[in-house]
């Protein structure tokens, strides 16, 4: 009797450890969202909230009158991490069609754990591989005076979300069902054929996932676009311009600046804005992932 | 393992702890903090008195002049570098939370002005590196240059050069938004020297190579003028910077709350001393005389 009821309690109590820990991570996640909130709102006893969003210039240290805007940083994260994407998204899913379908298995038991190892590669590295590497071979490959430019911080988040990218399409690629293939070929498809009209199709909801989750990494990334992007605070005309991203202006900005004022809260204001972005971006990939879930089953 | 070794262990663990504790302790850091431009300056001071006093450890960092007012305001500490004076408001603020700050000029930074090597032009004056980065001229050639573009590097809003540089130079106007803001002087100079239509501002102690004891490959210092009519002087002219002619230069400081104690006391008056100015000159800025330097000795009892 009382070894059964020992053990009940003991089931109990187990089932309440895991529980916690669930329930821990969502609870993180609305003390986050709870405090950004109550820190970013005082921003907007100074500032309106339109002017906010939709003034281009930020100059919050302004000898002559504090200017809040940050639609230049957004539009410089965007091109930034659209940059990333353009060219992470064809090298990603290439090499993930290589390692699953064209490569000796050998070969893709080295490579693939190199790749992965490049994700552990800090920011701080990639950020001056950007200042002594890549920003001069972008001055000298497009003849521009400069490589502290946005092109520079879309190469090195590229490099950045690349791991991420190419090991959840590689999984995903093979977890397509062999009959899939093997049908494909019995109706006299080429490989070429089964893997873009067949494979890559049914994987597509892990691809995407994958690419969504490198572009969080984009997104968030502070340390590398802040060492390789110039940090110029003028709107974004083209990759050739040096640009400041929200991450960056955070970083550069909060560790002077005097607590509890305007400009403090205005800083986490733009975090507010950034935790929204990529809630969104997200949300997007999950309802995306769904729908291609459902149109499967 | 049993569980008597566990516990022997567990025990020597504990002693390791407390002892440990009782060390860091007994040999508190002299924490100092602040200008990007003095980091480098202060990092040497430091390990040349260290190497004299083996126990009065100190930690240099830098992070830029706002950083260090901000560091020693929230009490992360005990020394703060400002390569600007300090501001009325953040005076104010460290009087509220009790700290009264002690101003130390420890040596004379003539702020220079640099551009590519390849870059014809040899001297500005003050209004026309002024309008550069205001943004008001974009070319090269409106001040006499090359058909070139210009690009600015700067530094960022914490930084006390940036600030001198924008109440000196810019007239207290805005920065142009086109400016690239760097994390520190070597990076501007990385960026001048790389880019054919660079230019920026650094501390004088930057740009002298110390392995030559020339200014760096590939980098100009320009003269600069007051105005039109005077002459142009080099950063790197003692007496130009002694007697005032070249136009920008400025004390650095380190402010304590309060007459320094302890290391900090020893430090500060190890690096006002003769010897101690020999080592600011050794890195490339000037010393300290005159009113300034009596101040110094007034501020240390």
């Amino acid at each position: 009797m009382t070894k059964n009821r020992l053990r009940q309690l003991k089931e109990r109590a187990v089932k309440g450890f895991f529980f916690t820990h669930g329930i821990l991570s969502t609870l993180v996640l609305l003390g986050i969202f709870a405090l950004l909130l109550y820190t970013a709102v005082p921003a907007f006893r100074d500032i309106r909230v339109g002017e906010f969003l939709t003034t281009k210039l930020w100059d919050p240290t302004s000898p002559l009158k504090p200017v809040y805007g940050i639609l230049s940083q957004i539009m410089s994260t965007l091109l930034v991490t659209a940059g990333a994407l353009v060219i992470a998204i064809p090298i990603g899913v290439g090499v993930a069609a290589y390692l699953s379908d064209v490569a000796h298995w050998r070969v893709r038991e080295i490579v693939k754990p190199i790749v992965e190892i490049l994700a552990g590669i800090p920011s701080v590295v990639v950020g001056f591989l950007g200042i002594v590497l890549f920003g001069p071979a972008i001055a000298k490959i497009f003849g521009i005076a400069h490589g502290l430019n946005a092109l520079n911080g879309s190469v090195l988040l590229a490099i950045m979300s690349l791991p991420t990218i190419i090991s959840i399409s590689e999984d995903s690629l093979n977890a397509v069902p062999t009959a899939y293939a093997e049908a494909s070929y019995g109706l006299g498809a080429t490989r070429w054929q089964t893997l873009v009209r067949v494979k890559i199709p049914a994987a597509l909801s892990g691809i995407i996932a994958a690419v969504m989750l490198g572009m969080g990494r984009a997104i968030g990334e502070t340390m590398t676009v802040l060492m390789a992007t110039g940090n110029a605070r003028s709107f974004p005309t083209g990759i050739f311009e040096s640009v400041r991203t929200m991450t960056a202006n955070i970083a550069i900005e909060l560790g002077e600046v005097p607590y509890h004022t305007t400009h403090y809260y205005a800083l986490f204001a733009i975090g507010l804005v950034l935790f929204v972005i990529t809630f969104l971006v997200n949300m997007a990939a999950d309802i995306v992932l769904r729908k291609y879930q459902e149109r499967e089953q | 393992m049993s569980s008597k070794t566990m516990k022997i262990f567990a025990l020597a663990q504990l002693a390791l702890a407390v002892f440990g504790g009782t060390l860091l302790l007994g040999q508190k850091m002299l924490q100092v903090k602040g200008s990007d431009t003095m980091v480098n300056l202060v990092q040497i001071l430091a390990e040349k008195y260290m190497d004299k006093n083996p126990k009065q450890p100190i930690a240099v960092l830098g992070g830029g002049s706002g950083t260090g007012v901000t560091g020693m305001i929230n009490g992360t500490c005990e020394i703060a570098n400002t390569s600007r004076d300090w501001r009325q408001k953040e005076i104010d603020m460290a009087w509220e939370k009790g700290i009264r700050p002690r101003f130390f000029a420890v040596a004379i930074d003539s702020l220079s002005v640099i551009v590519n090597g390849k870059n014809p032009l040899n001297e500005l004056t003050i209004a026309q590196v002024g309008a550069i980065y205001r943004g008001e001229v974009k070319n090269w050639k409106a001040v006499g240059g090359p058909d070139m573009k210009v690009s600015l590097y700067g530094r960022q809003s914490n930084s006390g050069t940036y600030v001198f540089f924008l109440e000196h130079v810019l007239g207290n106007k805005p920065y142009t938004t086109d400016m690239k803001e760097m994390n520190g002087n070597a990076q501007i100079i990385e960026g001048v020297i790389t880019d054919g239509g660079g230019i920026g501002y650094v501390g004088v102690g930057y740009i002298i190579d110390q392995a030559t004891g020339k200014p760096m490959k590939g980098l100009k210092v320009l003269n600069i003028k007051k105005d039109d009519k005077a002459e142009a002087f080099s950063p790197l002219d003692k007496a130009a910077v002694d007697s005032g002619a070249y136009p920008v230069s400025r004390p650095l400081w380190m402010a304590t709350s309060g007459s320094p104690k302890g290391t900090a006391a020893g430090f500060l008056a190890w690096i006002v001393s003769p010897e101690g100015q020999k080592v600011v000159e050794a890195e490339g800025f000037y010393p300290v005389g005159g009113k300034l330097m009596e101040q110094n000795l007034k501020n240390l009892k």
